[in-house]
């Protein structure tokens, strides 16, 4: 997994959950590029249109609650979200997260420290994420969830379990 | 050592003679559940990683119940592909119009006690009313288990809920949810199990406490579980007599016990938009609703039918005021009908929907427009779930629903009781 990036922060509240990322009217849509242009749509609709690959969401507590959806993480994965920085994360949305690539990072302190706009870095190797003077630590993410992220997810896992 | 109930269903299933929570751990799945709007995922997922035959045809089923009846032309798409993957694998059990998955997967006792079922739906906990370990999961990890007949878990510390003593009239199973909810939040259960017991609990039908499980997910848990008992064993058509160690050993480790006494509680409603904004109903009372829901995977059955009938009997709901009523499957459907419930519904107003998921999910059936306000059966009053995010939903009991539709705004339902 590539240790170091740098991007901008969009800043999200508290239980965002799945139905803000991507709501039930568009989940028939033929594919989730299709279904990109609706992401966050009836808290933010404007972010659809300003989020670029890189860019990293700052959120509350309890990120990607509510249904199981999960074209949800893999809208963000497929914008090419630079990772999540959360206070914490409902279960169902972690797991489909890793499983699509979606890197997820968890700290308390950060989202009362930065706004949006703001460029944060993050810094794998050592569990921190550094906002202008100050430093956060992450919690370590172990190095077989972090291979899955950097093959794709589970579907290449299970491709070469599958000798394909 | 003892252990708690969700401990036992996972040692159950994978032999083992002891678990300790935290503890990573492959489990044998025994069913497993996928919906319509996500199956063609799953089958995209599944060929992707290069499986061709499904690990047990037998322990698959197909719902449609989202996309029920379609409403746009691209809906049959979904059914069409499940379709044709379910004729290719040899999978038999598709339900094509008989009503919602969660409702079905025990009313048809595709899961029985005992077992470990996992759905693309987060609602799957619903089963743990029957004394299952069952959870949502997405679409990737679904196919995996479609090739594999496995899933990694993690093994969940458990949050005991002890409600003792008899309900007061007008207060039912979906207000001692909310109620929890209100208390540890929505994020309350993150990863954990609950457990639901005490005497209030071993009093509920399995209706009601299935009610109490579908809405676990609503505190972030894993599973929402209930030691099955002699209604279970009867409802799920099982010998319980093989079946008495589903029940937490008197010495089991919880992370958390928390006590409540039933006889206080008061009816409640979730305000907008969060499940955990819980107040009682009296603080509520005036509060304008354009329209009332009652259906749902929460409370669509009969029981729910029948009360909101009793309410309604020989009155009509308010001037300018909807009220959509979808019973959770066919067979509720069609029982209530037998009974009269569906009629005395008909006759106050009462706009009846087919069995399936519809306006729960904001699909279908009464979407609602800026600033309209809801009181509904289901269990997310989440921005825009319903439609437009300048909408509001309140979540009640099927009670609270009916009272409130008779006055158009939100009123005390014990009145009417």
């Amino acid at each position: 997994m590539n240790g170091n990036f740098t991007g901008r922060v969009w800043k999200l509240g508290d239980d965002i959950d799945t139905d803000i990322i991507i709501p039930t009217q568009f989940l028939a849509l033929k594919s989730v590029e299709d279904m990109k242009r609706y992401v966050f749509y009836p808290l933010r609709p404007e972010l659809a249109e300003l989020i670029q690959p890189g860019d990293i969401i700052v959120a509350g507590k309890n990120f990607g609650c509510g249904s199981s959806r999960e074209q949800a993480p893999e809208i963000l994965a497929a914008l090419r979200v630079g990772c999540i920085i959360a206070k914490s994360y409902a279960r169902i949305f972690y797991r489909n997260a890793f499983n699509n690539g979606l890197l997820l990072l968890e700290n308390n302190e950060l989202y009362d420290s930065c706004s949006e706009g703001d460029q944060v870095s993050v810094d794998l190797k050592n569990s921190q994420v550094v906002l202008g003077e100050k430093t956060f630590q992450v919690a370590s993410i172990p190095e077989d969830l972090l291979q899955m992220v950097e093959a794709g997810g589970l579907v290449p896992f299970m491709r070469k379990r599958n000798g394909k | 050592m003892g252990y708690t109930l969700t401990e036992k269903i996972i040692m159950r299933n994978t032999g083992r003679d002891s678990i300790t929570p935290g503890e990573l751990l492959n489990v044998n799945v025994d069913k497993v559940m996928v919906h319509d709007i996500f199956a063609p995922f799953v089958i995209e997922k599944f060929r992707e990683m290069g499986f061709e035959k499904v690990w047990n045809p037998d322990r698959i089923v197909f719902v449609y119940d989202h996309l029920v009846p379609t409403s746009f032309i691209e809906d049959f798409r979904h059914h069409k592909i499940a379709d044709a993957f379910a004729a290719e694998q040899n999978i038999k059990a598709v339900h094509r119009a008989d009503g919602v998955c969660h409702q079905l997967m025990p009313e048809l006792r595709y899961v029985v006690p005992g077992q470990v079922v996992f759905g693309t739906d987060s609602h799957t906990t619903t089963y743990g009313a029957i004394g299952a370990f069952s959870t949502g999961i997405g679409y990737t990890e679904m196919a995996a288990i479609f090739g594999t007949g496995e899933l990694w878990i993690k093994v969940p510390p458990t949050l005991k809920f002890n409600i003792k003593g008899d309900l007061p009239k007008g207060v039912f199973a979906k207000d001692i949810i909310l109620r929890i909810l209100g208390d540890i939040g929505a994020d309350g259960a993150t990863y954990k199990a609950m457990e639901f017991a005490g005497s209030t609990v071993e009093g509920l039908s399995i209706s009601s406490r299935m009610t109490l499980s579908n809405m676990a997910v609503e505190a972030g848990a894993k599973v929402g579980v209930i030691a099955p008992d002699e209604k279970t064993f009867a409802f799920s058509g099982v010998e319980g007599s093989r079946l008495q160690d589903l029940r937490s050993d008197s010495d089991a480790t919880y992370e958390k016990v928390f006590e409540y006494d039933a006889t206080t509680f008061k009816p409640v409603v979730a305000c907008p938009s969060n499940v955990d904004n819980i107040s009682d109903v009296e603080e509520m009372v005036g509060t304008r609703i354009d329209q009332g829901f009652i259906g749902s995977c929460t409370n669509g059955r009969l029981e729910d039918l029948e009360i909101a009938a009793r309410i309604l009997k020989g009155r009509k709901i308010a001037p300018f005021t909807k009220l959509i009523v979808t019973p959770a499957s066919r067979s509720i459907y069609a029982e209530a009908a037998k009974a009269g419930i569906i009629g005395i519904l008909v006759e106050a107003g009462a706009i009846m929907n087919p069995p399936a998921c519809g306006l729960c999910c904001g699909r279908s059936g009464g979407i609602v427009s800026d600033g309209e306000r809801v009181i509904a059966t289901n269990n997310r009053n989440f921005l825009g779930r319903m439609g437009s995010p300048k909408s509001e939903i309140f979540l009640a009991s099927p009670a609270t629903v009916a009272a409130a539709a008779l006055e158009g705004k939100i009123v005390d339902p014990r009145k009417y009781l």
